[in-house]
């Protein structure tokens, strides 16, 4: 029976890697741009973050640390999945859930609340990469579009959706024009975390395994959602309409982190929680240690 | 300088097109020599291309309207879908005058073609269908013209939507609704609006009237008259409807199998047609 330690450092092979790398360089160097790659197969299905994971394996060397999440929450099971992964096919780096220790962080649908820094690189799981795919079927057009920077009929959905409800409706996945040209599906990330690519200190890359395609938001970067000139882009509002109040994370008290809606098993009402849940516990060891 | 042109009774010219012509298939070297009219056929008998359209010249002045007219396969959409950059030409120029710049339209890049068409063309097709978007609103029809020239003001957007439909007689009520609830001709004024956003100075219109009642082509005809009076935009109306170019074109070019059998001015040609086509087509009309 083969062990983990009959694999290479990292899974893949140094082949791919470096494949991989130099796709992560291209997707650098043409901020926003969808660079196709020819995503490996994985021991896990395509769509469960295999091109987060490439990534991962590709650019992680012996001694750094590492942070996997999902969701915001360090221990669900696509993160616990993917970090026993990434620690039994690399040995010798370090599992952290402190988004400050870590130098790499692999995450799905959140950018972390605590502020990155330059030395820090996320990588984001990505399952559609093309914001065009809504209106355009054909990719060879989409091609074009991307090339000509037509985002004509994105900005036509946004006008449809004001028409008909009043403000744009995009929960997620906001489509997002890096550095004044190429518009990127910013995968399947709140509103909430749309500001935090604009001028992030740290590389920001993102991996469609199914998709084959990488692309980047190179670290002091313009990000700025497509919106229309008099209607501002908004994130989600947490106020609470009784009390006219932002609401607060019942377990640690922040009022400005992104909260998580649950029901309360035994009231029946809805309780509101932190959605990062390593900024909550830090958030609640700062409160004691004080 | 610039006001001298506008002021001066001679003619702005608008574009000019010169040995313009569409094969479809491979082509052979007899291809032009054993089509066209005097052939009876558009197909070459040696290689089997059709030669949609061969050695088409015209020059369109501002505020001017000429008509294309001839049966149908007689290559006269094709010239317009060249113009508008849907096909590409085989052969040919096409130099388009707008503000004081000439533009090769052929030798252009494609995001230059694209701004063109965008911006400074407008095409009404037969079918609404091709020149519409019907799964947005009329006015998103609209935004999205509008948006292609880069206004990104959603209030201002929505006013100018509601001008132009209001100027086409659009019920202004009705536009955040799906155009494949409005009738054929409401269709029509929808992409007529549409092709307005911009105030290009060139139209084109691809029997525009075609399978609409008679009032309502009355309707368009009459608002399409209007549009050139008011704007002075220059436009191409291609038709196989007489009545069409004799109530809107002042020059017409007749055309069979892919050329031009006769041209000229459109009374002249419906009064005193000179090629036996021509003479047949007239007669059947009336």
């Amino acid at each position: 029976m083969s062990t983990a330690t009959d694999y290479p450092f990292g899974f893949l092979d140094s082949y791919a890697k470096k494949e991989v790398r130099r796709t992560v360089l291209k997707a650098i160097a043409i901020p926003g741009y969808q660079v196709p790659y020819s995503s490996r197969e994985m021991p896990m299905g395509r769509g469960f973050g295999t091109g987060g994971l490439q990534l991962t394996l590709s650019l992680i060397g012996e001694g750094e640390t590492l942070k996997v999440i999902d969701q915001g929450s360090d221990d669900s099971v696509n993160a616990v999945n993917l970090r026993h992964f990434i620690e039994l096919t690399c040995p010798s780096i370090n599992t952290t859930t402190r988004t400050q220790e870590a130098t790499l962080i692999q995450s799905r649908h959140r950018i972390p609340e605590q502020p990155l820094r330059e030395d820090q690189v996320l990588v984001l799981q990505v399952p559609y990469p093309d914001p065009l795919v809504i209106v355009e079927p054909s990719e060879t057009r989409r091609k074009v579009m991307h090339g000509e920077a037509d985002y004509s009929r994105l900005l036509v959905k946004l006008y449809e959706d004001l028409v008909h409800f009043k403000e744009i409706t995009i929960s997620h996945r906001y489509p997002t024009r890096i550095n004044g040209h190429y518009v990127i599906d910013p995968s399947p990330i709140p509103r909430y975390d749309v500001p935090k690519l604009h001028q992030s200190p740290a590389l920001l890359l993102f991996g469609a395994g199914r998709e084959k395609k990488v692309y980047a938001v190179p670290p002091y970067t313009l990000a700025e959602p497509l919106v229309f000139d008099d209607v501002p882009f908004r994130t989600e509002d947490f106020t609470d309409r009784v009390s006219g109040e932002r609401r607060a994370c019942q377990r640690c008290g922040s009022r400005d982190s992104f909260l998580d809606e649950f029901s309360d098993p035994n009231t029946g009402g809805k309780v509101y929680q932190c959605s990062d849940s390593d900024y909550c516990t830090q958030q609640q060891e700062q409160a004691h240690g004080e | 300088m610039v006001n001298d042109n506008i002021s001066t009774p001679t003619l702005d010219k608008v574009l000019e097109v010169r040995g313009l012509g569409k094969v479809y298939g491979n082509g052979c070297p007899h291809c032009f020599d054993l089509t066209g009219p005097e052939h009876d056929t558009n197909i070459c008998p040696r290689c089997g291309s059709v030669v949609a359209a061969h050695n088409l010249s015209f020059d369109l002045c501002r505020g001017e309207i000429l008509g294309i007219m001839g049966e149908s396969g007689s290559g006269k959409s094709t010239a317009v879908k060249a113009l508008y950059f849907d096909e590409a030409p085989t052969c040919g120029t096409a130099v388009f005058y707008d503000q004081g710049n000439a533009y090769d339209l052929y030798a252009l890049n494609a995001a230059q073609q694209r701004q063109l068409r965008n911006q400074r063309f407008g095409m009404v097709y037969q079918n609404p269908v091709l020149g519409l978007n019907f799964n947005v609103s009329a006015g998103g029809n609209i935004a999205e013209r509008l948006l292609m020239s880069n206004l990104s003001h959603y209030g201002e957007i929505r006013q100018r939507a509601t001008t132009l439909l209001r100027r086409t007689e659009v019920l202004t009520q009705r536009m955040d609704e799906l155009p494949k609830n409005f009738s054929g001709g409401m269709q029509q004024r929808v992409q007529i609006a549409k092709a307005l956003a911009t105030n290009p100075p060139l139209l084109l219109l691809d029997e525009v009237t075609t399978g609409l009642d008679l009032s309502v082509q009355a309707a368009i005809l009459d608002l399409i008259m209007e549009i050139q009076q008011e704007l002075g935009t220059a436009m191409i109306a291609v038709t196989h409807d007489l009545g069409v170019i004799r109530l809107l074109a002042g020059r017409t070019l007749v055309m069979k199998y892919g050329r031009v059998i006769e041209s000229g001015l459109t009374d002249q040609i419906l009064e005193d047609p000179q090629h036996a086509y021509t003479q047949r087509l007239v007669a059947s009309a009336l």
